[in-house]
């Protein structure tokens, strides 16, 4: 067990935990930020993306030691009240079905957005292609982020 | 086209009346919880400030604030299909509240106040239209008569719209809060008025996803999240191979890990339990690990030493809701490769009969062409996103269980039975579910969880990992068919011979189309046992063979020499004007409708030279469906440019909500169709995650698909299905118009000179 300070949607936040464990676990059992998933814990369906610094990363992958000083922003820290504009276009074009991928969609669009603001359909894939829906709201995300880009 | 038009007026409000009696005088199994963390992050700040002072309870399906809030419980579980939506928008049109008025609160089971809260065989707003409906009329009707009696007014004088009561006469006016706490008096009336569907003013229009601001700001709606204080994490160690069970274990070094409170074995089902049809469970022993946090318990887990052994073959008397019967589990370590020998000898043997019209035998030996084809299926896992998950606290006097499931009154008995604890003991409350698709009817791990608890007197939230959950069985079934048709010489269909069968079901409809379309017609089927468990997956059954159907009437409308959607139309011209025996199962001028929709949507008759279209439709769980899919070749690679999809599923309730999940259903159809699979080596699958186990990704789905409804009065039937079956047939066919190379073996992609 070791003590770790985690900079977590701009505060400071103690934690105090095996030094392997996956941020995942710690943004869930440990601060109670359960927005981020939980879905393969391999890295494979991009459930668990939070932001590293502003790059898109799996949190399933990134042990709570090797976070350091990083900034990390996790969907509940994205907006102040949901009102991002990823977020905004998810809710015009109503995209989720169960819904449960729906913030590490978020966070992977937000981030591929941050970097490049009129992403091609082919940019779109690429950033995308690691986030699974199995609701298959595909079309629908590349419409949202669309949306997102040009607003 | 039938028409069955709402003639329905006045209603007796009998049928689930019980629901329209409040819930305080019927709560039977705690309808009230003293704290939920769900439910304390349920608002959003605006809602919060706009919260009445308080509630007055009008029926078990919704209450009324003194402020006009209107709390709508939406009694069925939420799998994605947005019935937590659609299903309070069928009560607030009949009560004529302004939607944005509406509340909606997922109501726990209560078998007393709702009926069939269940998500399965596309059937909840089928079922639900009437008493939902009703629970609203009869609320207005209330409210109707309590401002009656305040005003001294005739009730007939009094127009109730968007939360507003008006006496027009003499210009009286109040909201629906200003009534209630009289309302909430009142008798139930013994009959109401319902709308004509001419005039509905929230269904048929599109409403957003209740929980969408949740969703996509990661508030706690799931399973999953759902978290007590003091509570335990769960997991468990089953079998590494179908057809083994545990032998022993060495739980020592395990024990002294950090965070670790206990290591015990468990059986899910006690030796004399007759296990029921959803409490499926390929193993019934496992070795649990409980501790503080996930990661611990996950780390734990995997040092556990534990020895199996090789299970031998039983026979077990199963309960089908009354129906007892004995089923065999065989011995052995099954492999994907004895599968699909069995898969294709089978479809060579004489199998059961189950229908014939006409001497088909005789038919096929004096036609002039004769098309056979066989198409095989793998098993698929359902990989919902949010793994099997279940909380549960156990006490002496009260079991509380939380979590994703689509059966929770079906698991209430199960549960009961292995507590021995009777269900007024028994709270099951349902949470959002990451995904069901057939999956979370099969509710073991509620039963799991609830021992764990018992077993720990502590609250324990079980949780699968992704392994658990891909390796755990409820697989849908792997199939085969083996198709035969029969031309004379002019190319009219006279015979059709369909055999089919799977491992340990089989996929056949007898009763579907073509039958009754066709004078000589033979279906048989086989099944062949086997210790690999499976369960129901979206449209069970239609999931494969309604992709195959397609694909063969494909190639005989083109050995006919027919435009295919033109071939299936004829089809269904005989089957309407003169069908062939009693039983068809379809209205075929429904089907014909959707072909046709589809073929003018799509433009079907105006060919373009690099666009290669598919087509297929199907009827499955009471709805019809045709598309046409558009593929493109770029670089050498089949890209699917566009689906159109015309759907009669009759009233759409919700349709930009209904279009998001037939949108899904297209996506996830081509998907297991071309990509996904679970095969076996010696008992164990070869894919434990989604690094093996390959899902449809972003860059794979169509660029654009196009939904249209076919707009009539019927009531409405089933959405989260039947999009799903027919769009795999329609994909086989677009393939072999691009490459020239037809697909018989899901999933296509094993072809390995396919798309580049």
């Amino acid at each position: 067990m070791s003590t770790f300070t985690l900079n977590i949607n701009g505060s400071q936040h103690e934690v105090h935990a095996d030094p392997t464990t996956p941020l995942l676990w710690v943004l869930r059992d440990h601060l109670d930020l359960v927005g981020t998933k939980y879905g393969c814990g391999i890295a494979q369906c991009g459930a668990c993306t939070v932001h590293l610094n502003g790059t898109a990363v799996r949190a399933c992958q990134l042990p709570v030691a090797s976070v350091g000083t990083s900034k990390i922003t996790t969907i509940e820290g994205l907006s102040e009240s949901g009102d991002h504009p990823v977020q905004k276009a998810w809710l015009a074009h109503d995209v989720p079905q169960c819904g449960y991928c729906q913030a590490g969609q978020i966070m992977s669009a937000a981030a591929l957005l941050e970097n490049n603001p009129n992403p091609s359909d082919e940019d779109i894939d690429a950033a995308m292609r690691g986030n699974l829906c199995r609701c298959g709201t595909y079309t629908r995300i590349k419409k949202a982020i669309k949306t997102a880009a040009n607003s | 086209m039938t028409q069955k038009k709402l003639t329905m007026k006045v209603a007796k409000t009998r049928i689930g009346r019980r629901s329209f009696i409040k819930s305080s005088v019927l709560s039977g199994g705690g309808m009230m919880l003293g704290f939920n963390w769900l439910m304390s992050c349920d608002m959003t700040s605006t809602q919060v400030k706009a919260l009445p002072k308080e509630w007055f309870e009008i029926n078990g399906f919704l209450k009324i604030g003194e402020n006009g809030l209107v709390t709508i419980m939406s009694p069925n579980p939420e799998i994605g299909q947005n019935v937590k939506t659609s299903m309070p928008m069928l009560v607030a049109e009949e009560l004529d509240v302004d939607w944005n008025d509406v509340l909606v609160e997922q109501a726990p089971l209560n078998t007393n106040l709702y009926k069939r809260q269940l998500a399965g065989g596309s059937q909840s707003i089928r079922q639900g239209w009437e008493s939902l409906r009703m629970a609203g009329a009869t609320a207005k009707a209330m409210l109707i008569q309590a401002a009656a009696e305040t005003w001294g007014v005739p009730t007939n004088e009094i127009q109730a719209e968007k939360g507003i009561l008006t006496h027009s006469i003499s210009g009286k006016k109040a909201g629906f809060g200003t009534m209630a706490a009289k309302a909430a008096q009142l008798e139930v009336p013994e009959e109401v008025t319902l709308k004509n569907t001419e005039d509905f003013s929230i269904i048929g229009t599109s409403r957003k996803n209740v929980d969408g601001s949740k969703i996509v700001t990661g508030k706690p709606l799931y399973g999953l999240d759902y978290k007590q204080d003091n509570m335990l994490i769960a997991m468990i160690v089953h079998p590494p191979a179908f057809g083994m069970r545990l032998k022993s274990m060495d739980e020592k070094e395990v024990l002294s890990m950090p965070g670790i409170k206990n290591v015990f074995k468990m059986k899910t089902h006690l030796e004399d339990y007759a296990l029921g049809a959803f409490d499926n469970d390929a193993f019934n022993e496992v070795a649990v690990v409980v501790g503080s946090s996930t990661w611990e318990v996950m780390q734990a887990k995997n040092r556990l030493k534990v020895d199996w052994e090789l299970a031998p073959a039983s026979l077990k008397e199963m309960d089908f809701f009354g129906r007892k019967m004995n089923v065999e589990t065989p011995a052995g370590l099954e492999s994907t490769e004895d599968h699909q020998k069995t898969l294709t000898t089978k479809l060579q043997q004489k199998a059961k009969v189950v229908r014939q019209d006409g001497n088909p035998d005789a038919v096929f030996k004096k036609a002039a062409k004769v098309i056979e084809r066989s198409y095989t299926c793998p098993f698929l896992a359902h990989n919902t996103l949010e793994p099997m998950n279940f909380f549960a606290d156990v006490t002496e006097e009260r079991a509380l269980l939380v979590g994703p499931i689509q059966t929770p009154e079906i698991m209430e008995s199960s549960v009961s039975k292995r507590l021995k604890m009777p269900k007024e003991k028994i709270d099951i409350q349902m949470t959002r579910m990451g995904g069901g698709f057939g999956r979370r009817l099969y509710g073991h791990f509620l039963t799991e969880a609830a021992v764990i608890s018992q077993e720990m007197q502590q609250p324990v939230k079980l949780i699968y990992t992704r392994e658990d959950d891909m390796t755990q069985g409820t697989y849908r079934p792997s199939y085969s068919v083996l198709y035969r048709a029969a031309l004379d010489e002019n190319n009219n269909l006279i015979a059709f011979h369909v055999r089919a069968g799977g491992i340990p079901e089989s996929p056949l409809s007898a009763n579907r189309f073509p039958a009754g379309a066709v004078d000589h017609y033979k279906a048989e089927e086989w099944t062949q046992a086997s210790n690999i468990t499976v369960g129901a997956f979206r449209a069970p059954r239609s999931n494969f063979i309604a992709g195959a159907e397609q694909s063969f009437l494909d190639e005989v409308a083109e050995a006919a020499g027919k435009d295919p959607i033109d071939f299936r139309l004829e089809l269904l011209e005989r089957a309407q004007k003169n069908p062939v025996g009693e039983n068809n199962d379809y209205e075929a001028d429904r089907y014909a409708g959707v072909l046709k929709l589809v073929k003018e949507k799509s433009n079907w008759n105006e060919k373009k030279s690099d666009v290669h279209r598919g087509t297929a439709a199907y009827f499955c769980h009471n709805s019809y469906v045709a598309n046409v899919l558009d593929i493109v070749l770029e670089n050498g690679k089949a890209v699917v440019e566009k689906v159109y999809c015309a759907i009669d599923c009759g009233i759409v309730v919700n349709p930009d909500a209904a279009t998001n999940l037939a949108e899904g259903g297209i996506v996830d159809g081509i998907g297991h169709a071309m990509y996904s699979a679970i095969t076996f080596k010696d008992g164990v699958p070869e894919q434990n995650n989604f690094d093996k186990y390959r899902l449809i990704r972003h860059d794979e789905a169509p660029r654009n698909i196009e939904i249209h409804f076919v707009e009539n009065d019927i009531h409405p039937t089933g959405l989260g299905e039947p999009p799903f079956p027919p769009i795999m047939g329609a994909m086989a066919n677009a393939l072999y118009r691009a490459t020239g190379k037809r697909h018989y073996n899901q999933p296509f992609i094993t072809d390995k000179d396919l798309i580049g």
